[in-house]
């Protein structure tokens, strides 16, 4: 293999991103296939303000609307969310802790094939025309009312990129522990290190209740088991309490990167270490703790009786007190910085205030009379869309705008960037926050339409105004994107001038082993440091230049996910189809051969020779 | 690839891994007794129960043997996985934290759903 830049036909180039374990193109596939389900879960959330918009619509049927909002849901926090936040992780991470690739190359791409085979199999279920209507929640008394095969989309889908989902957290991980280059201690990680770290670990926590939960779901579908069917001696509410375990740990799962991503953004931009940096490391642990500690939040309304309220809502207040911390951290480590207000700059600075309603609304929801007011209202509407778009959207588009050139080589355009931050925010205010007072007024969640005369006509105008305004943000930051790869002006290592972490001393992009030489971490923040101390190339190595070992390329993790992708199609028609018993056992067995395959197979990988890695370092100019 | 190095300890650091070394040795010998042990207790009194014998209630035996149990899986992982050395911070952290949840959640299942 070289690194020196070839034309490659387009097969060769697709087989390359088909079997790439480098996790700088997994980042990519993850970015990639996150965006792609962004913008579909996008569509079916404008088709859904387009319904509300004025009383008594009949633009969709009742029946499409809840496939709407299931499918948005899903869709939003499954397979656009995380695998975004994966895609900034995968491409990063390894680079802020000085590693070459992450600890487990192969598990790596496994899990993002299994995203990926999971959200086809849920959105083929438009296709079928039999799609998840349960609400995003699937909560056991809808779902397993639910006719055809909508809610077997659901379970099957979530269970193959769930496990997918899984295997990502474990290899971050292990990754973090072991993969440090030297001088890199716990306390000299990005944060936004430390967040992926936490976020991993709650993960690894968070999955396994989840797998259980879809399984016993499909099980009492598919193959007549009884746990959630109260007259077979089931109990509808334990899906509940499963699915909030790891429901509510899955949101922080989500926040936590975006908290890291800002933590970057605002030192860099304010040209400052960033302020209380232990105390932010302890508040992240503390939230991933607490994380685990409220779930029934969800649930008050559900009659757990007044103690059990009691405690999970004082839990629940808890996490207000760490996530305050950070709040603070962040404006202290603005105050007395010279500020440049970027465009990712200016997605942190909107984020503040966006979060915070956010989160004092969650407060709100926390205190348990006050909830019996507010559940299922639109409140809830408005409170999870202003801490997911307010924190977690925001924290990505801020991330595109932030390593767009580490990942891609190129620099997105400030003015564009600016325009799609302003008709974001805008909007997104505008849709949102006139859903408090929706709640407020009475207005239930999930209705399909509402009537004349009960004084919501011009809220819900207004929050389809809001919604489109967001939409024209994304779709200048999809021109902004195009026009950017047409030009293809290349960028050196810090094109923002101010980086400090270990991803801004290397190329953009960079070489696929990342650094010649493993880097000598001095402290927190090392590439300022070093930089401050006159280093110009902000690096000093920790080894002399020597043979890298790097792994080899497979196309068995796109065949194994490939293989629970058929045999999920099988489960679902088992009963009906003669082919579908058939079909389940072909697939499950396909995946087992592929795995067999990986494990006889002895590949230990190749060699970077030395005279390799010296000659691109003499083509870059030499780097001493 | 990198020159192979040998590196050759000084007397006094052999010294120091032998005695080391044996001193794992002989705890490594204590705990296999010890678990042994308490195996064929939790053993007896089972059968000391089948038999009948006075005073082996099943209210006794079963918070026994769990003692015992949860004793055993300690040394397990302490002595013989070797978490009680060095280097093994980061397991023990997730697997207390898996306990714990593994021991909470239960306990709120109990509490709220099946009371
Ligand atoms: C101070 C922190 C927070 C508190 C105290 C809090 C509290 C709550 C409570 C009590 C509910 C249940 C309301 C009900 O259904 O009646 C709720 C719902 C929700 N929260 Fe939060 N929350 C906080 C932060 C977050 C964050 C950071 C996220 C995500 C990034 C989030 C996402 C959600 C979602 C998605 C729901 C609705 C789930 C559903 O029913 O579909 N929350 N929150
Ligand atoms: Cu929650």
């Amino acid at each position: 293999m070289s690194s020196v830049a070839q034309k490659k036909g387009f097969g060769a180039t697709l087989w390359d991103w088909l079997t790439t374990v480098d996790h700088k193109k997994i980042g990519i596939l993850y970015f990639l296939g996150g965006g792609f389900f962004f913008v579909v879960g996008g569509i079916e959330a404008m088709l859904i303000r387009w319904q509300l918009h004025k009383p008594n619509n009949d633009f969709v049927s009742a029946g499409l609307f809840n496939d709407l909002i299931t499918m948005h849901g899903t869709t939003m926090i499954f397979l656009a969310a995380m695998p975004i936040l994966f895609g900034f992780m995968n491409a990063i991470v390894p680079l802020q802790i000085g590693a070459r690739d992450v600890a487990f190359p192969f598990i790596n791409s496994l899990g993002f094939w299994m995203f990926f085979f999971g959200g086809l199999f849920l959105n083929l279920s438009w296709f079928f025309q039999q799609v998840p209507d349960a609400g995003w929640t699937s909560y056991a008394s809808l779902s397993i009312a639910s006719e055809g095969h909508g809610v077997d989309f659901y379970a099957i889908g979530l269970q193959i990129a769930g496990g997918g989902t899984l295997m990502a957290g474990i290899n971050f991980l292990v990754t973090i522990i072991n993969m440090r280059a030297p001088g890199m201690t716990y306390m000299r990680m990005p944060l936004f290190t430390w967040t992926t770290f936490v976020a991993s670990a709650m993960i690894l926590f968070a999955f396994p209740p989840l797998t259980v939960g879809l399984f016993f779901l499909t099980f009492d579908r598919m193959f007549g088991g009884n746990f959630f069917d109260h007259t077979m001696g089931g109990n509808t509410i334990i899906w509940e309490h499963i699915f909030w375990i790891f429901g509510h740990p899955e949101v922080y799962i989500l926040i936590l990167p975006a908290f890291g991503i800002f933590s970057e953004i605002f030192s860099t931009f304010s040209r400052k270490r960033l302020f209380g940096y232990p105390s932010m490391v302890f508040a992240t642990v503390l939230i991933g703790f607490l994380g685990f500690m409220v779930w029934a939040h969800h649930m008050f309304t559900v009659g757990l009786g007044p103690t059990a309220n009691a405690i999970f809502a004082v839990a629940t207040m808890a996490i207000a007190v760490p996530t305050g911390v950070k709040i603070f951290n962040w404006l202290l480590t603005m105050w007395g910085g010279s500020i440049r207000i970027t465009t990712p700059m200016l997605y942190a600075l909107g984020f503040i205030p966006s979060f915070v309603m956010g989160g004092v609304t969650g407060v709100m929801q926390g205190a348990a009379p006050l909830d019996y007011q507010l559940h299922d209202t639109y409140f809830i509407v408005a409170h999870f869309h202003y801490v997911i778009v307010g924190g977690v959207v925001l924290g990505i588009l801020a991330a595109t705008h932030y390593w767009w050139p580490k990942m891609f080589g190129t620099m997105l355009n400030e003015a564009l960037g600016k325009v799609t931050f302003w008709f974001f925010f805008i909007g997104f205010h505008l849709t949102f926050l006139i859903q408090h007072w929706l709640g407020f007024w009475g207005m239930p969640r999930r209705v399909w339409t509402f009537m004349d005369g009960q004084g919501w006509n011009s809220a819900n105008f207004i929050s389809t105004i809001g919604a489109f305004l967001m939409a024209i943000g994304i779709i200048v930051l999809v021109y902004n994107v195009i026009v950017t790869s047409v030009k293809n002006v290349k960028v050196a290592n810090d094109p923002w001038g101010d980086g400090r972490t270990l991803e801004w001393a290397i190329e953009s992009p960079p070489i696929y082993y990342n650094f010649p030489a493993t880097p000598l971490v001095r402290g927190l923040d090392t590439v300022w440091i070093e930089k401050m101390e006159g280093n110009e190339t902000g690096l000093t190595p920790a080894e002399p230049i020597k043979d890298i070992h790097m792994p080899n390329g497979s196309i068995i993790p796109l065949l194994m996910s490939l293989g629970l992708f058929i045999a999920g199609f099988g489960a679902m028609y088992r009963t009906e189809e003669s082919w579908g018993l058939p079909v389940l056992i072909f697939g499950l067995l396909w995946t087992f051969v592929a795995m067999a395959a990986r494990s006889l197979q002895d590949d230990t990988g190749y060699y970077i020779k030395k005279d390799e890695i010296l000659r691109d370092l003499k083509r870059k100019g030499g780097q001493k | 690839m990198a020159d192979v190095q040998v590196y050759k300890r000084t007397p006094a650091e052999q010294q120091l891994a032998q005695r080391r070394s044996k001193k794992a040795m002989r705890d490594q010998v204590m705990m296999f007794s010890l678990m042994i042990f308490l195996t064929l207790i939790s053993f007896s009194m089972v059968v000391a129960h089948e038999a009948g014998v006075a005073g082996f209630s099943k209210y006794l035996i079963i918070p026994m043997v769990m003692l015992f149990a949860a004793v055993q899986v300690g040394l397990q992982l302490y002595y013989f996985m070797h978490m009680s050395e060095k280097g093994h911070g980061i397991p023990q952290m997730f697997m207390y934290t898996g306990a714990l949840l593994g021991f909470l959640i239960p306990l709120t299942f109990v509490t709220i759903v099946w009371w």
